[in-house]
């Protein structure tokens, strides 16, 4: 009667989550774990100027979802000018990030089919 | 005509030879037989043209004589010199002197051990002479022989701070080279002792053995053991970095018949691996190790491990690509270009680029500032206020933003995905109609002059500043302030561009010298060829420079490239400015 309702759980169950290229980027670059998500990298970003549905920034949180179509999909757009890294106020090598996932993504694939 | 003189223990040596020449045979013939059809016509054509007169020239001056190692480095460079080009002098005397014994027909191990079969015959032409002349060759081999040692224990003799650290394998490989000389000397004063013969150097160590040692039981054992000495060293040199002995010159023929290293052919690779003297001159160059303490992704370790084929693709993405090493690489090794073969391509077939420049305008001069120009604002402005005061018709190509020059994809390994991105933007040029592309970015002038194929003149903006102020299009005064010029990787070492943008600030400011300066230059350690290093290692980097570049206080750090800009900024040391600025502060209205 006051407008309320008792909401259904729209919880994320993150164990679920596949971590396996996560894991293997962070190994490789363990910079990642310092990206306080200020957007900094998207705001200077070459492609994301020329192309305003590409945002760097969700990289970080596709990996740890591990949603890998979304994230392939996201990472064809970069042009690895390295203009993102410069500006990092946390010094995260972003450009190595894109590498590296890109590098785990095709063995991760190669690896499933 | 002498009987031919025979003595079982030359067999050693003889074996040992014949396996290393047939092993070059079959090696040589090898490279020759892998490379593409192109490659070999180049051959063809090459073998007998001035091409490899000029390359038996390279090969007396480089292999022998070290003249490039003697530019870097003077007490290295005879070290080098002596060993190589005495060792030579024995070799061509040694023949010599045993064919005229001979009249002509010596076998080929006589010359070797000449002194054991002819101890103390001087009738033959000219036998005093050489005897003296294989004594000078001798000690100058010892005296690098010597140098070599002490460098060992005490690398600051040759004015080293570091030398390569040595496999195993090479290390034996290094000390049967040690001991052949002094063996010789050993061996060859041992016989004249026993005769009273012998040069300037065997007769008085002869003499001297005579008095101390039992001689007539020792010269015998002294030959068996100078002899296996050289079998081990020729049968370890195929599997040592002695290689580089019998690689270099082939290196250097196939260099002066023009044949260049592909992407798809890694048999010039394989050469120029081999040709590495593991002399260490990369070393103290790579500001890796002298800034970062990195002591294994130096070009002399990188190439140690393609060779050994050990992991190496930290190494490959652990590289500045600043080209210090290449600069002073004493036999010519394409550095650069072998890190970058071993940069993998991770970009996905996929990789299709959704965006594209802005509409071309039809103009006589193209300006392309590239991703990092947007990031020092002020010298873009600055070049638009150029570029409005020149007079000239230009469109700014990327004002709004573009299309990346591609270069950086390059440098990352992913060259299919670089010809992509370069098609945008050679399409958008071609549009515009322009004669002139101006860019203010080393980097994107470096791609755009290699990889583009375009038909039109590519100035860096330095040229076309300096090209202006020549020309009367902008006038300048001078400013009250003392530059260091910085020169940037790309612009100096990667395209040979260092007097234009001295030439500007020549003319709007006043320049004061740096220590290390043009091909001696320092990277600011931004580069984006580095694709691992960490930022507090880049920093360590930039302070470096920018200590050498404030030695002499200058007001302002100038610099042409705004990576540079960017990354020398950060250290906060001194104001760093793009040459651009300076000039826009000092034209006059």
């Amino acid at each position: 009667m006051w407008g309320f309702k008792i909401a259904k759980s729209q919880s994320i169950n993150y164990d679920r989550n596949d971590k396996e290229i996560m894991r293997t980027v962070l190994d490789n670059e363990p910079s990642l774990r310092v990206c306080m998500a200020c957007g900094g990298c998207t705001s200077t970003c070459s492609a994301g100027n020329l192309l305003p549905t590409f945002n760097i920034r969700r990289l970080n949180t596709l990996l740890q979802r591990g949603e890998y179509t979304q994230l392939r999909n996201e990472l064809n757009n970069c042009m690895l000018c390295g203009k993102c890294t410069l500006v990092c106020p946390r010094g995260v090598n972003i450009r190595n990030i894109v590498l590296n996932t890109r590098e785990a993504l095709m063995k991760y694939e190669s690896d499933t089919i | 005509m002498n009987p031919t003189p025979f003595d079982i223990f030359v067999l050693p040596f003889t074996v040992g030879m014949s396996l290393l020449f047939a092993y070059l045979i079959l090696k040589y013939a090898s490279w020759i037989w892998y490379f593409d059809r192109d490659d070999k016509l180049k051959i063809l054509r090459g073998l007998f043209s001035l091409k490899s007169l000029k390359a038996a020239k390279e090969i007396f001056l480089e292999s022998l004589i070290h003249r490039k190692m003697f530019l870097v480095n003077k007490r290295l460079g005879y070290m080098h010199m002596s060993l190589a080009f005495g060792w030579f002098l024995l070799i061509v005397i040694g023949a010599v002197e045993g064919h005229t014994y001979m009249g002509g027909a010596a076998p080929f191990y006589f010359p070797i051990f000449f002194v054991y079969f002819v101890p103390d015959d001087e009738s033959f032409f000219f036998a005093r002479g050489f005897v003296q002349l294989m004594d000078a060759a001798l000690l100058l081999v010892l005296s690098g022989v010597v140098v070599a040692i002490v460098k060992r224990f005490y690398k600051r003799i040759v004015g080293m701070k570091s030398t390569t650290q040595l496999r195993l394998r090479d290390k034996m490989v290094l000390y049967s080279l040690w001991l052949i000389f002094p063996l010789r000397l050993l061996a060859e004063s041992a016989t004249c002792g026993l005769h009273g013969s012998g040069g300037f150097l065997t007769y008085p160590v002869g003499q001297l053995m005579a008095a101390t040692l039992p001689l007539k039981a020792m010269e015998y054992p002294l030959w068996w053991v100078y002899s296996i000495d050289l079998c081990l060293f020729f049968i370890g040199l195929p599997f040592s970095r002695y290689m580089h002995i019998p690689t270099e010159m082939v290196l250097i023929f196939f260099r002066n018949w023009g044949i260049r290293l592909k992407p798809d052919n890694p048999i010039l690779e394989e050469v120029m691996v081999l040709s590495c003297p593991r002399c260490g001159v990369c070393i103290d160059r790579c500001q890796l190790n002298t800034a970062v303490g990195n002591h294994d992704t130096q070009a002399v370790y990188f190439l140690q491990r393609i060779r050994n084929s050990e992991e190496h693709s930290a190494q490959a993405k652990n590289c500045l690509m600043c080209g210090r090493c290449e600069s002073v690489c004493p036999v010519g090794i394409d550095l650069n270009a072998i890190r970058l073969r071993h940069r993998q391509n991770f970009t996905p077939e996929t990789f299709v680029p959704q965006y594209n420049n802005a509409e071309a305008r039809k103009v006589d001069v193209v300006f392309f500032t590239g991703c990092m120009g947007h990031l020092v604002p002020k010298t873009k402005d600055a070049m638009v206020k150029i570029l409005n005061a020149s007079g000239d018709n230009y469109w700014f190509m990327d004002a709004d933003g573009g299309v990346c020059c591609g270069r950086p994809m390059k440098l990352a390994g992913q060259t299919a995905a670089a010809e992509k991105l370069m098609a945008k933007n050679r399409q958008s040029i071609i549009d515009s109609g322009a004669r002139t592309l101006v860019t203010s970015c080393p980097i994107c002038y470096k791609v755009f002059r290699e990889d583009y194929n375009l038909d039109i003149e590519i100035l860096h903006h330095t040229e076309y500043i300096k090209r202006l102020i020549d020309s009367g299009k902008i006038k300048v005064g001078k400013l009250n302030t003392a530059v260091a010029y910085h020169d940037p990787c790309e612009l100096g070492r990667g395209a040979g561009i260092y007097a234009e943008p001295r030439a500007v600030l020549d003319a709007v400011a006043t320049l004061t010298p740096v220590p290390d300066e043009c091909k001696n230059s320092l990277c600011c350690g931004g580069s984006l060829a580095n694709l691992t290093l960490p930022s507090a290692d880049k920093m360590r980097i930039a302070q470096q420079t920018m200590t050498s570049l404030t030695t002499n206080h200058p007001d302002v750090v100038a610099t042409a490239c705004p990576l540079c800009k960017k990354t020398l900024n950060r250290t906060q040391m001194a104001p760093v400015a793009d040459v651009a600025e300076l000039v826009a502060e000092a034209m006059k209205e």
